[in-house]
C-alpha cells in the first residue's frame, strides 16, 4: 500500500516538473472546443453536443494516458523492476491516470459548457456516468499504452489497439448521456446503466491488474 | 488434436449434409424473409465457428502465459486467424442476407456494430503480432492482448446487443429469442450445420499449425 502511495506520488511529482504535457492536452482542449464553437456557434441539437464533447474527451485522454508507459525508458523501467512490485506499479498508474482523467474530465466539461452551452440534463445520472466513463477510459488506456510500450512504444499501434478496447465503454457512456437528456427517468433504467458501465470499468481493472506482471516480466 | 479420419469424415458428411437439405427442405413461410431464412444455415454456423476458434485462442493464450512454451501461443495465433477467416464468412453472408431482407448491406444495428468492432479488435491482435520482432516477448504481448480481445467479444456480441433498445436480430432488444421459436424441420438441418462447420474449423486450424511447425522448423 505504501508502495503504491509512493508510485502515485512519484507520477504527481514527474507531471508538475515536466508541465509542459499537462499543459499541451489543456491547449488541445481549448483549441478545440474554440474550433467546434467557431463551427457550430453556441447552440447545437443535443446529440451533436454529447458526441462532439466525447470525442475530444477521448483524443485528449489517448494524449494524457498515452504517455504513462511511454515516457518511462528502459533504465527508469529496469529501475522500477527492481523497486516496486508490477501489480503495485499497475495500480498506482491506474489510480493516477484516473485521478488525472476525471480533473481533466471535468475541466473540459466546463470549458465545453461555457463555450457552447448546456442541454438540461438529469444529474443524477450524468454526472456519475461521466466520472465512471473517466475512469474506465484512464483506465483501458493505461492497459493499452502498457501493452503498446512492450511492443516498442509505437505510436500508431496505441491507436489501433485503443479504439476497440474503448469503443463499448464509449457507446454505453455516450447512451448513459442520451437517456440524462430525460429529466424523468426510472431508477431501475438509472441503475441498470451505472451498473453496466461499472462493471465495464470493474472488468477491464481486473484484468490490468492480473495480466499486467506477465507483461512487466523481462 | 483428436487422432484418426473419422472425425474429419463426420465434419465433411454434416457440411455436405447441412448445404444440401438447406436448399431442398421445407421452409416456412415468414413475411419479409421468405426463402432467405436458408441463409441461416450458412450464416450463423460461421459465426458459431468463429466464437469456438476465438475461445480456443484465448484458452492457448492463458496456457502461454502459465506455461510459456512457444507452442501454445503458435496455436493461439493460428486460430484467431482461422476465427477471423469464419468471421469474414459470417460478415459476407450477412451483408447479402441484409440486402434481400433489410435493404442495404450494412445497417446500424448493434449486432452488427459489434461484430465489426471485435473483429476489428482481432485484425488489431494480427497487426500487434506483425510490430514485435523478438519471438518470447511477442508472444507474451499478444496473449495478454487476446485475452482482452476475447473480453471484448463477449461484451459486444454477447450483452451489448441485449442490452439496446432496438435490434433486428431475433433474440436481441425485445424481439424474439433467438432459438425457442425456430421451426422444428429447420433445426434437423441447423444443428448438424452448426456443429459441422465448428469440426471443419478445429480440421483447419490444425492443417495451419502443422504448417506453421513445418515453416519454423525450417528456418532453423
Amino acid at each position: 500500500m505504501k508502495e503504491v502511495i509512493d508510485l502515485i506520488k512519484k507520477d504527481f511529482l514527474l507531471e508538475i516538473r515536466q508541465r509542459f504535457a499537462l499543459n499541451a492536452i489543456l491547449l488541445y482542449v481549448v483549441s478545440t472546443v474554440f474550433v467546434v464553437q467557431l463551427s457550430f456557434g453556441r447552440i447545437i441539437d443535443e446529440t451533436s453536443w454529447i458526441a462532439l464533447f466525447w470525442i475530444i474527451l477521448l483524443f485528449a485522454a489517448f494524449n494524457a494516458v498515452s504517455k504513462s508507459f511511454v515516457q518511462e525508458h528502459s533504465a527508469r523501467r529496469l529501475y522500477y523492476f527492481v523497486l516496486a512490485s508490477p501489480v503495485s506499479i499497475i495500480i498506482s498508474k491506474i489510480t493516477y491516470n484516473s485521478a488525472l482523467m476525471v480533473s481533466l474530465g471535468f475541466l473540459s466539461l466546463g470549458l465545453y459548457v461555457l463555450f457552447l452551452g448546456m442541454p438540461e440534463f438529469n444529474p443524477w445520472l450524468l454526472y456519475p456516468s461521466f466520472i465512471l466513463g473517466c475512469i474506465g477510459l484512464a483506465s483501458a488506456l493505461t492497459m493499452v499504452s502498457a501493452i503498446a510500450s512492450s511492443a516498442g512504444n509505437n505510436a500508431a499501434l496505441m491507436a489501433v489497439l485503443g479504439f476497440p478496447v474503448v469503443i463499448p465503454l464509449l457507446l454505453l457512456v455516450i447512451n448513459a448521456f442520451k437517456m440524462a437528456l430525460k429529466v424523468e427517468i426510472a431508477t431501475m433504467q438509472l441503475i441498470k446503466s451505472l451498473t453496466s458501465i461499472f462493471l465495464i470499468d470493474a472488468v477491464v481493472i481486473v484484468l490490468a491488474v492480473i495480466l499486467f506482471p506477465y507483461l512487466w516480466r523481462k | 488434436m483428436i487422432k484418426g479420419m473419422w472425425w474429419k469424415v463426420a465434419g465433411i458428411i454434416l457440411v455436405i449434409y447441412s448445404i444440401i437439405a438447406g436448399i431442398m427442405v421445407e421452409v416456412p413461410a415468414l413475411p419479409l424473409i421468405h426463402q432467405t431464412i436458408r441463409n441461416l444455415f450458412y450464416h450463423v454456423p460461421m459465426w458459431f465457428a468463429m466464437f469456438i476458434m476465438f475461445g480456443t485462442a484465448l484458452v492457448y493464450s492463458i496456457k502461454y502465459l502459465s506455461s510459456l512454451k512457444l507452442k501454445d501461443d503458435l496455436i493461439a495465433s493460428q486460430a484467431v486467424n482461422t476465427g477471423l477467416f469464419f468471421g469474414s464468412l459470417g460478415l459476407l453472408t450477412g451483408m447479402v442476407w441484409a440486402k434481400f431482407t433489410w435493404g442495404d448491406f450494412w445497417t446500424n444495428d448493434p449486432q452488427l456494430n459489434g461484430a465489426a468492432v471485435s473483429v476489428m479488435a482481432y485484425l488489431a491482435y494480427t497487426i500487434l503480432r506483425g510490430s514485435i520482432d523478438e519471438r518470447a516477448l511477442r508472444a507474451r504481448v499478444s496473449s495478454v492482448y487476446n485475452i482482452f480481445a476475447f473480453m471484448l467479444l463477449v461484451i459486444f456480441l454477447g450483452i451489448l446487443p441485449r442490452l439496446a433498445d432496438s435490434s433486428l436480430h431475433p433474440g436481441k432488444g425485445g424481439n424474439s429469442s433467438a432459438m425457442g421459436d425456430l421451426d422444428p424441420t429447420m433445426r434437423l438441418v441447423f444443428y448438424p450445420a452448426i456443429i459441422g462447420w465448428i469440426i471443419i474449423a478445429f480440421w483447419i486450424l490444425d492443417i495451419r499449425k502443422r504448417k506453421r511447425i513445418l515453416e519454423l522448423q525450417q528456418q532453423f
